[in-house]
């Protein structure tokens, strides 16, 4: 990608980024073709097991209602420590991925277990605010004990090719983060091409975001293989150019273990060993949990399982 | 009383009238056993340099918009009419009736414009958009075959020419003829026709001699893609289907045609020196789940 | 990011880069075995020949082993079909054809062709389990696709029976005879397919020989003929080698002969039937060159590249074997078809996960290996893949040449198995003449982002077949077959009809 702009940072440094108007072409077609060959791998016994208790440790359990509450979000926390005790041996889930009002709820659940605090920031879901409400937004968050961001970008200036803009912004809101971990949210449902997702997810990369990911939630579609695809395969480019590695979080419309399977194959294929972790993978659901935890116990007991027996959160 | 100014018959290749180089010449006779002209007895390098002409002109003569070769096929068919009292003269010279030499004259002209309008129809006609079951825009044209290499009918001299040319060319390919053996007059002539009509040199190349000689050299050049032969011979045409093999040409005999019925003309000749090509491409369809009609 | 490689300084001060960046395919997660079994198939101790309807045994009384390459085991034995045998094969069809097909309603002889399309979808399972047996193909290919698209192509068919006065203005078409149809071992059923669909669709009958070491998917489709109830002699079913093909194409009772195959074997046939007037289409070799420019779709352009030359083991025709890319971008992609070739599985056909097969025989892998070498010795660079191959069978890991000449014989010959020649070019026309330099015409692929770009090579790329920003795409509308020396005529789609029928006005 051509270097074009040359401009002061707020840091004072001059930084150069590729001109994001001539990111990689995407085929949609092909993408589709080969995210469903993913889907045909088969897997069986002990690669079955491992992948479900991978998936299970790299799930960002989340709650992001309007009607979220402390007592709400405290079950959440128990839910991700003890997933189900009735299956020993279980690793927990990555996060807790919460609104910021309840961010200092959850760490304090949550003490002492290690899983991490993430928390939506700037002016989730739709990103409509000015740049110091969202900055101040995130540094609510990391001063409540996030130990993860989850920022949005800004879809309507993204449209309308401000793309320096966009870069900005996620430089700013890093800049924020602190210690924290950035994950951008490009919200590739309301992005229209897989052309624009390759676009946004460089933009963000460069911007110096540690995670990308797909969705809010909040819109439909969100995480679809194809569009994971896209992203894994910027993601790897990226690494390939300059030797960081950078997350990847599909979020939303993951909610059965053979799906999440499928993702862990096109990781597993696309970016190899080192991102099989959930320090660099997460899903982003709240009922794919469950799922897994039936299908480990089917695993273990050889009876299909009903969800009555595994708590809701 | 005035010497008459005789008519030196040469050939035609790559627009140019050369002599052969092999300096041999044969001397045709009429039915009354009159020498008709002294004829050049065409070899083998005149073959395999015609077809050079050919092969260089295929890649122009292709890429021409279909209407302008259909333009150029009919100036032909003007040049042609201008010229009918040669023909006509030429064809009695060479045993027809007046009659008879007329309405090959006037056939041979129709036939080069009924092919005239066919040059930028028959795609529409033989080509098709499929339905695949993918997300995909797949469609088949019809495209020339490349240099044809036709040896005449040693009948009908003109038309039998005309019939044969006139469908190769119309689709975009360049060939080499070889005239009637015994009948080479108007096909020279009919070189000056195509020399007048803004039809470039090399996409129609006219030999003379004699078929039991050259056939072989059609049937087996390498860089020739298709020949079409019109006589019964089953010993010429045995040859050349075996000689053929050696680079997949396509062959056709045809050699149960009446030049003059209405079987003598239509778009399948076309056909018989095209190509389908199918072109596949994917079709986004990303808006799929909520848009559409 | 394409094109121009910059280093970028930004806050996050980005690690340098250097050549030891690579990323992990041999570690971590691998797939458990996942066999299909094999119990969802039967077949036979001993397979006769189909003939006029029924098993008959060889006048030859001689029968040979077909194996499963992947494992070298005997998996059946198969009737030998002599001369005598083709004369009665050949005559079984000519009276079924005189006597019942020609003249059957055309809306019944759709029928039965739909009929069949049926049954093999009933038996898809067992049909792609045979097929992974006896030829090699990995399940997941002969499940999704083999035989899918073999049904899908007689359903196809069926429905142009009573239609072909549509079909060809101002004409009427006939049926030919007695089709004389010999296919090769990479596509046993999906030939089969092929070849008897349209050929009964347009009235004909059928004497149709598999190829010697994937002889069972057709006898099983004898089989479904027969549930079918198809009328005794329509289709004929003859197994054996390449005397048994000479014996059917020599035949004087035969008008149509079809065959798919090399294109040595094409030429010997060309010559064989001259003299006669026997109708003849021929579907033969390829070197397709698969062109990727600088502004394609680079990820979807080296999984079209991936699927092009490694799809069943590179054994097609069509398979994108040269391949062109623009030096620009050539380092990159490269880069890329190496991280995706160590993710493709070769190993067991009929384990779901596997990628890449067995080689259909010893004599295609020696073929392969010869080619392998020679390639080495002038020069190219060679890559292979470092996956695992199982002790027994026939197997090639996938290979890619770099560095690879125009006048390389890797860039010229078919070599029909899983390994690629890989050229660079700087312009269009370059890239155009280059991949036109081949006696072959069969297929070609081209990547580009740019429309206009695509419509000059798809125009002036001369081959039968071309993939736009995709790869080895084959549907029953879409009419296949090639230019120049790849053969001559159509199968599939409107066009695919022609070849089986006589044009009367």
């Amino acid at each position: 990608m051509p270097v074009t702009t040359d401009r002061k940072s707020k840091t004072g440094q001059l930084t150069s980024r590729p001109d994001f108007h001539s990111t990689p072409r995407i085929d949609q077609v092909g993408v589709e073709e080969r995210a469903s060959r993913f889907t045909k791998r088969s897997l069986k016994k002990d690669t079955k097991l491992n992948g479900l208790r991978l998936v299970l440790n790299m799930i960002d359990l989340t709650t992001l209602e309007g009607k979220d509450t402390e007592g709400k979000v405290k079950q959440l926390c128990y839910k991700a420590m003890h997933p189900h005790d009735a299956l020993p041996g279980l690793p927990t889930v990555a996060a807790v991925c919460v609104y910021p009002t309840m961010v200092r709820v959850a760490k304090k659940a949550l003490e002492g277990s290690g899983i991490k605090v993430a928390s939506v920031a700037t002016a989730f879901p739709s990103g409509q605010a000015p740049r110091d409400v969202k900055i101040r937004d995130t540094k609510y968050a990391v001063a409540n004990g996030a130990d993860e961001v989850d920022m949005v970008i800004s879809r309507g200036k993204f449209h309308a090719g401000e793309y320096n803009f966009v870069f900005d912004e996620i430089a700013a809101i890093k800049e924020a983060c602190g210690h924290a971990r950035l994950k951008v949210i490009l919200e590739t449902g309301e992005l229209g091409t897989f052309d624009k997702v390759r676009r946004a997810s460089d933009i963000a990369m460069h911007a110096g975001a540690d995670f990308i990911k797909t969705s809010t939630g909040k819109i439909q579609p969100a995480a679809t293989m194809p569009v994971t695809l896209v992203m894994l395969e910027a993601i790897r480019d990226f690494y390939y150019e300059t030797g960081k590695m950078i997350g990847m979080k599909p979020a939303g419309g993951i909610s059965k273990s053979k799906l999440a399977l499928h993702y862990l194959v096109m990781v597993n294929e696309v970016l190899g060993a080192d991102w099989l972790t959930n320090e660099w993978f997460r899903f982003g659901a709240s009922s794919l949990a469950n799922d897994v935890l039936m299908q480990l116990a089917k695993e273990a007991s050889g009876l299909y399982q009903a969800g009555n027996y595994f708590s809701a959160d | 009383m005035r010497l008459e100014v005789l008519k030196t018959y040469k050939i035609y290749i790559g627009g140019q009238f050369p002599r052969t180089e092999s300096g041999r010449y044969y001397s045709p006779l009429s039915k009354t056993g009159k020498k008709l002209a002294n004829v050049c007895l065409c070899s083998r390098k005149d073959f395999r340099d015609a077809v050079v002409a050919a092969r260089s002109a295929f890649a122009g003569w292709s890429n021409r918009a279909a209407f302008n070769r259909s333009q150029i096929l009919y100036r032909m068919a003007e040049m042609l009419e201008g010229r009918k009292a040669q023909f006509i003269d030429e064809l009695i010279l060479q045993g027809a009736t007046r009659a008879a030499a007329e309405k090959e004259v006037h056939l041979a002209t129709d036939r080069l414009i009924y092919y005239a309008g066919w040059c930028d129809k028959f795609q529409q006609l033989f080509s098709a958009v499929n339905p695949v079951a993918s997300s995909h825009f797949n469609f088949s044209a019809p495209e020339p075959t490349g240099v044809v290499a036709i040896i005449a009918p040693q009948g009908d001299a003109l038309l039998g020419l005309v019939s044969l040319i006139a469908p190769v060319i119309a689709g975009g390919n360049t060939c080499v003829v070889l005239a009637a053996a015994d009948k080479p007059l108007c096909a020279v002539t009919f070189a000056e026709v195509l020399n007048s009509s803004d039809l470039p040199g090399g996409v129609v190349n006219i030999l003379t001699g004699k078929p039991e000689e050259l056939a072989s050299w059609f049937a087996g050049h390498m860089d020739v893609n298709a020949t079409f032969y019109c006589e019964k011979d089953t010993d010429i045409q045995k040859m050349i289907r075996e000689k053929s093999a050696d680079n997949l040409k396509r062959i056709h005999f045809y050699d149960t045609i009446d030049w003059y019925s209405d079987k003598g003309q239509s778009p399948y000749f076309i056909m018989d020196a095209q190509e389908i090509k199918t072109t596949w491409h994917p079709v986004e369809n990303i808006a799929g789940a909520g848009g559409g009609y | 990011m394409a094109t121009t490689k910059k280093p970028i300084r930004s806050k996050k001060a980005a690690v340098a880069k250097t050549n030891s960046i690579k990323l992990k395919f041999d570690t971590g997660w691998t797939y458990a075995p996942a066999p299909e079994s094999k119990s969802a198939a039967s077949i036979n101790k001993q397979y006769d020949l189909f003939i006029n309807g029924e098993w008959q045994k060889p006048e030859s009384r001689k029968y040979f082993d077909t194996i499963n390459p992947a494992t070298e085991e005997k998996l059946s034995e198969v009737a030998e079909a002599n001369a005598a045998d083709v004369n009665k094969a050949v005559a079984a069809a000519r009276t079924a054809y005189d006597k019942v097909w020609k003249k059957m309603p055309a809306t019944e002889r759709a029928k039965y062709i739909f009929r069949i399309a049926r049954i093999i979808q009933e038996k898809a399972r067992e049909l792609a389990i045979i097929e992974s047996l006896d030829g090699g193909k990995p399940i997941r290919e002969s499940r999704d696709f083999d035989v899918p698209t073999a049904a899908n192509h007689f359903f196809y068919y069926a429905g142009w029976a009573d239609k072909l006065e549509y079909a060809f203005p101002n004409r009427k078409a006939q049926p030919l005879g007695v089709a004389g149809q010999i296919i090769p071992w990479n596509f046993p059923l999906l030939m089969a397919a092929w070849k008897i669909a349209p050929a009964l669709a347009t009235g004909n009958t059928v004497v149709l020989k598999p190829a010697e070491t994937t002889p069972l998917t057709a006898l099983k489709l004898a089989e479904i003929i027969q549930e079918a109830d198809l009328p005794p002699g329509v289709v004929n079913i003859l197994t054996g080698a390449g005397a048994t093909g000479a014996a059917l194409v020599n035949h004087p009772d035969i008008n149509k002969i079809a065959f798919t195959g090399s294109t040595d074997v094409g030429k010997i046939i060309q010559r064989a039937v001259s003299g006669t007037n026997k109708r003849v289409t021929l579907e033969l070799g390829g070197k397709a060159a698969n062109i990727i420019f600088e502004d394609a779709p680079l990820d979807q352009a080296v999984e079209g590249v991936i699927n092009g030359i490694f799809f069943n083991q590179g054994h097609v025709c069509c398979a994108g074997s040269r391949l062109y890319v623009q030096e620009s971008v050539a380092k990159e992609v490269i880069r890329k078809l190496k991280d995706r070739m160590s993710s493709l599985l070769v190993g067991d056909p009929l384990d779901k996960n596997t990628d890449i097969g067995a080689i259909n025989s010893k004599q295609q892998l020696d073929t392969i290996l010869k080619y392998i070498s020679i390639g080495k010795k002038e020069g190219a660079e060679m890559y292979e893949s470092n996956c695992r191959l199982p002790n027994k069978g026939f197997f090639c890991r996938p290979t890619l040449f770099t560095n690879v000449a125009q006048s390389n014989r890797i860039a010229q010959e078919e070599i029909f198995g899983p390994v690629l020649s890989i050229l660079t070019f700087r312009t269009d026309d370059e890239v155009i003449e280059k991949a036109n330099n081949t006696p072959y015409g069969l297929s070609a692929g081209v990547w580009t982002d740019k429309g206009s770009k695509i419509f000059n090579l798809t125009k002036r790329l001369r081959a039968g077949v071309i993939w736009a920003n995709t790869f080895n795409k084959f549907d029953p509308g879409s009419p296949f077959g090639g230019y120049k020396e790849s053969g001559y005529g159509r199968e599939g789609g409107l066009h695919g009809l022609l070849p089986y029928i006589e044009l009367t006005s």
